[in-house]
């Protein structure tokens, strides 16, 4: 295979990886969670796309708001009403939280949906420039997928609420004492990580086709993105995502595509052990 | 602690009396109850006396289950495949434990979790050694379904009463101590003397140790392993939960949680096919909510039975 269709498929699904990591690391950093839902998250939005898509006839770029503005409401209660009474814990008490959550949700998206793989069909046809081929749905994907991480880098650089977030991750207590909400903060910053996932799922369900069983594979991919970016950052996370993808594409040519997820978790290993702090983190979120 | 440890005896002493009395169904049941407790006490060491929060519970129990399995399969005893399997789990962890030690919070459990990812798909993609996806076979023990069920539920027992005893050890000796020190304060333990990363890693490898034999014996009791069996995130964070439950950091906790939840999973299983996952995580939500602190943490009306049936008031006891 040519290096720049390598390259370019390493890029396609490096988008999509930042996209997934982004909210999750955004829960991480701000709300110091590691949020066990987010696969979930994903894999709802997923559903929820192509049941609109296929029951409703809506294309996935209607139906991408409404599923967004769904997930941010289900993440802004699931933290409001419950993740909020047990935020100063350890780790351990919130990580099990989640998880126990996590497995209600799962538990219903299967009764629900089924496990059956689904996939909204677009058949966009393929793009060739000179022995690079690219299906248009993935270029398709890619952009959103960039845009919707842009959206975000931009509500928090230079919204009110986005410079809100960005200090109560810096400093919980300072920000609360400039009059900062830090409740309310944390069921917005949840409802936000959950809205990226809902969003990043639908997208998703346009390229791939997505089934319950792959939330524990998206959960995995969002660890390694967040580790190798480093955390609570939107630039961390996209540089991680495009880091991987192209991990993932380069060793799954190389080793074979059954390793590829192998070496992207080995190299998470390997940088935690190293470097914890991520190649763009900042030390002190721990 | 005396009380702890009359209720943890009686108890083995029952269990060890129900294949005598009971059918296959009630062994098979007492035999998970064993494997679970022993799971949870190992856990403890390292997740309830130092504090640091392990998920890689599902990576040892399956790399034990791996090894012993392969050993098995070149015609080994059992018994000696355990061992070897015990040895391999132990030098890993110990050798991996220096390194992922060295995290805190919530990077060590990330950290912790992508050991079973790791070895999960390492498992999986190896298929020329592990039979990949399609799982590995290992002899049936012979004897018939009645003695292989007694044998593997007193393998079982002996390995949680292996683990208490470690426990009791651990929490009475310098071990225990520091591992105590380094939960409150690490920063603060280091620079009272204690050498904590070989303290941090005695307890890491100890705690895998056991998950390693418990994994082994369980391959030879089920005969048949695949990567998504052995090494499952729901067993990484099953056993967490079962501490939790019983309370984290005691002798007596663990072994309580197990059995309460191992016997409510079974209930659950036998009422709600469809609903299992959903009700488990629900039991673990009201968990956190309702009893931080574990069974055991719950501050109990002292209960004074003798003077309950007229015997003598009795002073409580100092502590």
């Amino acid at each position: 295979m040519d290096v720049l269709q390598i390259l370019v498929n390493g890029l396609l699904l490096g988008a999509l990886y930042a996209c997934i990591a982004v909210g999750f690391s955004l829960v991480w950093g701000v709300l110091n969670v590691i949020n066990m839902l987010h696969g979930s998250f994903i894999i709802l939005g997923g559903y929820l796309a192509f049941f609109a898509w296929r029951d409703l006839g809506l294309h996935p770029l209607v139906s991408l708001v409404g599923i967004a503005a769904l997930l941010f409401a289900i993440g802004w209660s699931l933290q409001w009403g419950l993740i909020n009474r047990i935020i100063a814990r350890p780790v351990l008490t919130t990580l099990t939280l989640t998880f126990g959550l996590d497995m209600i949700v799962y538990n219903f998206m299967t009764l629900a949906f089924t496990a059956t793989p689904r996939r909204v069909a677009l058949d966009l046809g393929v793009l060739n420039i000179s022995d690079v081929v690219v299906p248009v749905d993935r270029i398709v994907a890619m952009v959103l997928a960039f845009a919707l991480t842009g959206l975000l880098f931009l509500v928090l650089r230079s919204s009110t609420l986005g410079r809100a977030i960005v200090a109560v991750r810096m400093d919980r207590d300072a920000a609360a004492l400039m009059g900062i909400r830090v409740d309310r903060i944390y069921a917005i910053t949840f409802g936000l990580g959950a809205l990226m996932a809902g969003a990043c799922g639908s997208l998703l369900a346009v390229v791939y086709p997505v089934t319950t069983m792959m939330a524990d594979q998206f959960l995995g991919k969002a660890f390694v993105v967040c580790v190798i970016g480093g955390l609570g950052s939107v630039p961390g996370a996209l540089a991680g995502g495009l880091a991987l993808g192209l991990i993932e594409s380069v060793s799954g040519h190389l080793v074979g595509p059954q390793h590829a997820m192998t070496i992207g978790f080995s190299l998470m290993i390997l940088l935690l052990m190293t470097r914890p702090t991520g190649l763009l983190g900042t030390q002190g979120y721990e | 602690m005396r009380r702890g440890l009359t209720i943890f005896v009686a108890f083995t002493v029952l269990m060890a009396l129900v294949p005598f009395v009971a059918d296959n169904y009630v062994v098979r049941l007492c035999t998970f109850l064993c494997m679970y407790s022993a799971l949870a006490l190992s856990w403890n060491v390292i997740g309830g006396y130092a504090g640091y929060p392990s998920f890689s519970t599902a990576g040892f129990f399956g790399l034990g289950a791996y090894a012993g399995a392969l050993v098995q399969n070149t015609g080994m005893s059992p018994v000696l495949s355990w061992l070897v399997a015990t040895v391999v789990v132990a030098v890993f962890a110990a050798s991996l434990g220096r390194a992922i030690l060295r995290m805190k919070g919530h990077y060590f459990a990330i950290g912790s979790l992508a050991i079973v990812e790791v070895l999960r798909l390492v498992a999986s993609s190896w298929a020329s050694l592990t039979g990949g996806g399609d799982g590995l076979n290992v002899r049936i023990l012979e004897g018939g379904p009645d003695f292989i069920g007694r044998v593997f539920l007193f393998a079982m027992m002996a390995m949680m009463v292996l683990a208490f005893v470690v426990t009791v050890v651990v929490d009475r000796t310098r071990l225990g101590f520091g591992l105590r020190c380094i939960k409150q304060n690490e920063d603060a333990a280091d620079m009272v003397g204690i050498d904590v990363t070989s303290y941090k890693t005695a307890a890491f490898t100890l705690s895998a140790m056991f998950c390693g034999t418990v994994g082994a014996i369980y391959a030879s009791w089920v005969a048949y392993i695949d990567p998504s069996d052995a090494f499952s995130t729901l067993l990484s964070l099953k056993v967490p939960v079962m501490t939790l439950l019983g309370g984290p950091g005691t002798v007596l906790g663990p072994v309580v949680g197990a059995w309460i939840f191992v016997i409510l999973e079974e209930m659950i299983w036998a009422q709600f096919l469809e609903l299992n996952r959903a009700i488990l995580g629900l039991v673990i939500v009201l968990l956190i909510f309702t009893l931080p602190g574990g069974l055991l943490g719950l501050q109990m009306p002292s209960w004074n039975w003798r003077a309950l049936i007229g015997l003598r008031d009795r002073v409580p006891e100092a502590r």
